[in-house]
């Protein structure tokens, strides 16, 4: 990731915690799942202080002034993290005015001119809403950080991914170019010659062009045979992908699409990459394991919906774990559903084959590292952003729920536009109309 | 197809050896009993019938033996909680059911310490088998979305049996589910109710005498669908449904016309059949069910006086995300709301979605039904049912996991009219039954065997009872855990 944007933001994120609203509060007497080295710490203490965690452990002494919440018999998290985030991007996804998640080509690759001459240079983060409604929905369900991710569909290169906080705050820190989305398999071949050979074919065509920017400064290659096949900017944007301080994040679910994918790393040395779908990943997990590649993954998957999803099962996550692969849990991609139900796909995981822990680092952790900002969140421990849940019983259970969040360090209200109409129409009787219920 | 008698044919035959008699006109009208008792002319032709069943079904119950699930925890799925109880099935019924139950010598017995028994869940939108996996165009039959009333189709002849989702529905305890064709049209077609078993055929899978449905979707799926050669909007969906009606009301007015007409000894024409309009006939005749994609309350008040200006019932709101609004209306008038725990947003008639929707609508007295709609929802429905639940208590409406239970059981079985054979468990129902290995509303919870008829469908632990569809054969993964 681009150096300068790190430093930036993090300038920023400190100047934001510093403000007046941040207040010192002790989480006393829960379970506290840290995610860190400390491990799962028993009537522990979570202290917050100008937004960030001052102290975890037990026989932590709560010094005066600070505002104490009595977290016994209830677990205490870090923030979950949504990887492949729509909040804040798209409000309501079949109206194409509120979805900013992608750039729609229409026209054929040298067809038709296009007004948009790029797809890998697509940032989402222009995008963001911190007004949108989905961002308190999701919230008060524990969810503090999102990685906004560019859907595929329409290109081979989707475009810049962005991270955010969930406080809705208008000024809050973006985290921009937090990965490179790529759509390879049925789809991405689908959008680059109707095969899977012509897609790779672009690709490494696409990065060896990138790469011919970022050394010699043209991204025309000395065979001169051809035009290029990425436009400059999109080059632009490729280059710190090839150079490995992007990640890409590849969209892929078939076995063999897993291995040709991995095997990217062998001709781009520098590569880094984050495999997303990977419902057969678990017939190819130690290549995954061996290749140090994170993976994304919806527990959910367990329908051969195409012929690309063919070995999908409900033990996928667990043996991807099992292997020694990094397993983010999303509640989006194949088998649909809202994203804020991430713990659920979690625990279905656990259901069949996936370690607790793994589940809850699925969730924290993992996403956090996986996407360049493990320094700073996915886990309680000292220096980190207070991004930090406490649930009224087993995070993974359909039946528990936040009773605190915060974010920064900031107490979020459980409210949202759902918690409103639900109170309105907690009665439905009476001759006021609805409309003067508020 | 009409049904012709062997007397009619008889007669048929009279009649036309006795044309060159009758045609001079003066030869006598011989009075004889039909077939049906009435008074019959050798001029009168036999009375025509439609077929109503002309694809029966063939589903048989699977072998099964004499068992009793001992020591669970049971849902009875009509809202009763029996701890350390006995559940006895024999001969594909439930024959006992309680706390201090008698084990029938010869039984097998299943230990059910720790573990819970219920109903098998019914799921009453699927789309199983006609959007089946793996979903590529050649798969694509649930909408034929070639008019906006299409009436005439039934899903059933869309129905794959090969669907994996038929097995992995099992292994989440589903026991019994609707098939609907999709909500493209104002009316979408017949639905069918399936007996979720491994057969060749769909007949094979069909519940025996169960009610056909009629789908049909309100709001903006119709209407964006045909929005270049109408309907392009709420009205126009509106006065597409009455025209329809309109249409129907004719149909049945013709046929009881034709059937008074023959009682009386007359010889009128039959009209001819028309299977757009036997359907909807069939609504107004009561013996089909309506099933109706709608998500706000606004459009279900409208739908809801169009059913009275026609005279039928609408028997259940699918999705029904807006249902929590007008849930009294909803109770007055004995209509069923199929919901998801918490599905909302991604369409405009989504967007007021709340997680207490289905305890609101219960809380009023309205039935209230959890559905998927969904090849990946129906294998945990019983956890969504959860989901409200936890939602419901934490809003301050306290509904215990008996009573919840019945939103996928007995209110799912009356909203598919077949509530006098199964849906709960109480002595002489179909043995329609789970066992699951925990509290069914953990989300670490897996059906351990299911019984359809009280034949083991599924069992978490024995390769046996783990069906593996054709399609997956020679597939990677092919009898591995799904």
């Amino acid at each position: 990731m681009n150096k300068f944007l790190t430093i930036f933001a993090a300038a920023l994120a400190g100047f934001v915690a510093n403000s007046a609203t941040a207040e010192n509060v002790a989480i006393v007497g829960g379970n506290v799942v840290t995610m860190g080295d400390a491990g799962v710490i028993e009537n522990g203490t979570v202290l917050i202080e100008g937004g960030r965690i001052a102290a975890v452990g037990t026989n932590v002494q709560v010094p005066s002034g600070y505002r104490v919440i009595d977290a016994s018999g209830r677990m205490v998290t870090p923030g979950l993290v949504s990887a492949m985030s729509g909040l804040g991007v798209t409000e309501v996804s079949a109206v194409a005015g509120t979805r900013d998640n992608g750039v729609n080509q229409t026209g054929r690759r040298g067809g038709a001119r296009e007004l948009v001459p790029f797809d890998a240079a697509f940032d989402i983060s222009y995008g963001f809403n911190p007004n949108a409604t989905n961002i308190p929905i999701a919230r008060i369900e524990g969810v503090t950080r999102a990685v906004l991710v560019p859907s595929s569909g329409k290109n081979v290169f989707g475009g810049l991914s962005a991270i955010v906080d969930l406080s809705g705050d208008m000024n809050t820190p973006i985290i921009r170019s937090a990965s490179m989305s790529m759509n390879y398999g049925e789809s991405g071949a689908g959008t680059a010659g109707g095969a899977r050979g012509a897609a790779m074919g672009y690709i490494i065509r696409a990065l060896q062009e990138a790469d011919s920017l970022v050394r010699r400064g043209t991204r025309s290659l000395p065979d001169r045979e051809r035009d290029s096949v990425v436009s400059l900017i999109d080059a632009q944007a490729l280059g710190p992908v090839v150079e490995g301080e992007v990640p890409l994040l590849v969209r892929v679910s078939r076995a063999s699409d897993i291995l040709q994918v991995l095997s990217l790393q062998d001709r781009f040395d520098k590569l880094r990459l984050i495999l997303f779908g990977v419902q057969e990943g678990w017939m190819v997990a130690d290549q995954i394991a061996a290749a140090g590649v994170p993976v994304i993954v919806n527990s959910q998957d367990n329908l051969p919906g195409s012929f690309e999803t063919i070995g999908s099962t409900l033990s996928n996550a667990g043996r991807l774990a099992n292997a020694g692969v990094s397993v983010t849990m999303v509640a989006v991609g194949g088998a649909g559903g809202n994203e804020r139900l991430m713990p659920q796909a979690a625990g279905i995981a656990v259901a069949h084959g996936m370690n607790w822990d793994d589940a809850m680092a699925s969730m924290t952790i993992n996403p956090a590292r996986a996407f360049g900002i493990g320094n700073r969140v996915g886990s309680l421990e000292f220096g980190k952003d207070a991004d930090v849940v406490v649930w009224d019983g087993d995070p993974l259970e359909v039946m528990s729920a936040p009773v605190n969040v915060f974010i920064r360090g900031q107490e979020m209200p459980l409210t949202s536009r759902q918690t409103q109409l639900r109170d309105r129409y907690m009665e439905l009787s009476g001759l006021t109309p609805h409309a003067y219920r508020k | 197809m009409l049904r012709v008698s062997r007397l009619a044919k008889t007669s048929l035959a009279f009649a036309f050896g006795g044309a060159a008699i009758a045609s001079l006109a003066l030869a006598p009208a011989f009075a004889q009993e039909g077939e049906d008792g009435e008074e019959q002319t050798k001029d009168q032709r036999p009375l025509v019938e439609i077929n109503k069943d002309p694809y029966p079904s063939t589903y048989q119950p699977l072998p099964s033996d004499l068992t009793a699930i001992v020591g669970a925890t049971i849902l009875d799925g009509v809202g009763g909680r029996i701890e350390r109880g006995t559940v006895v099935m024999n001969g594909g019924d439930i024959v006992a059911v309680g706390a201090d139950v008698d084990v029938p010598a010869g039984a097998r017995v299943v230990d059910g310490t720790g573990k819970w028994v219920t109903p098998g869940i019914i799921d009453v939108h699927s789309h199983l088998g006609v959007y089946p996996s793996p979903s590529v165009s050649a798969h694509s039959d649930g909408n034929e979305a070639t008019n906006p009333n299409t009436a005439e189709v039934w899903a059933e002849h869309s129905v794959w049996p090969h669907d994996p989702g038929f097995h992995r529905a099992a292994a989440g305890g589903v026991t019994s589910l609707q098939i609907l064709p999709g909500s493209a049209n104002l009316f979408g077609g017949r639905g069918v109710t399936l007996k979720n078993v491994p057969s060749r055929t769909m007949q094979g899978m069909k519940f025996p005498d169960a009610p056909h449905g009629l789908k049909m979707a309100c709001g903006e799926n119709p209407k964006r669908v045909y929005s270049s050669r109408g309907p392009s909007t709420l009205m126009g969906n509106v006065a597409g449904y009455r025209s329809a009606w309109i249409n129907a009301v004719d149909y049945k007015d013709k046929w009881d016309r034709y059937r008074e007409q023959h009682v009386a000894g007359k010889d009128p024409n039959p009209p001819k059949q028309n299977l757009e309009l036997d359907t909807l006939m069939g609504v107004l005749e009561g013996d089909i069910i309506i099933h109706n994609h709608c998500y706000r309350a606004d459009q279900m008040a409208v739908m809801i006086d169009i059913s009275k200006e026609f005279g039928y019932k609408v028997g259940t709101f699918h999705h029904a995300v807006e249902s929590y609004k007008i849930a009294d209306m909803l109770a007055e008038e004995g209509i069923c709301s199929a919901m998801w725990a918490d599905w909302f947003g991604f369409k405009m008639e989504a967007y007021d979605g709340i997680r207490e929707n289905l305890p609101f609508v219960h809380k009023a007295g309205a039935c209230a039904i959890t559905h998927s709609d969904s090849a990946v929802g129906i294998q945990r429905l019983n956890q969504e049912t959860a989901k409200s639940v936890a939602d419901a208590r934490r809003a301050g409406i306290d509904i215990p996991i008996e009573e919840a239970w019945t939103w996928i059981a007995i209110n799912a079985a009356k909203s598919l009219g077949i509530d006098d054979v199964t849906g709960s468990l109480e002595p002489g129902k179909d043995a329609d039954v789970v066992l699951w290995n925990g509290n069914p509303f953990s989300v670490y919870t897996s059906a351990q065997q299911v019984f359809v008829d009280g034949a083991k469908v599924f069992d978490l632990e024995d390769p046996t009872y783990q069906p593996v569809s054709d399609f997956r054969l020679g597939h990677p993964g092919a009898g591995d855990a799904k």
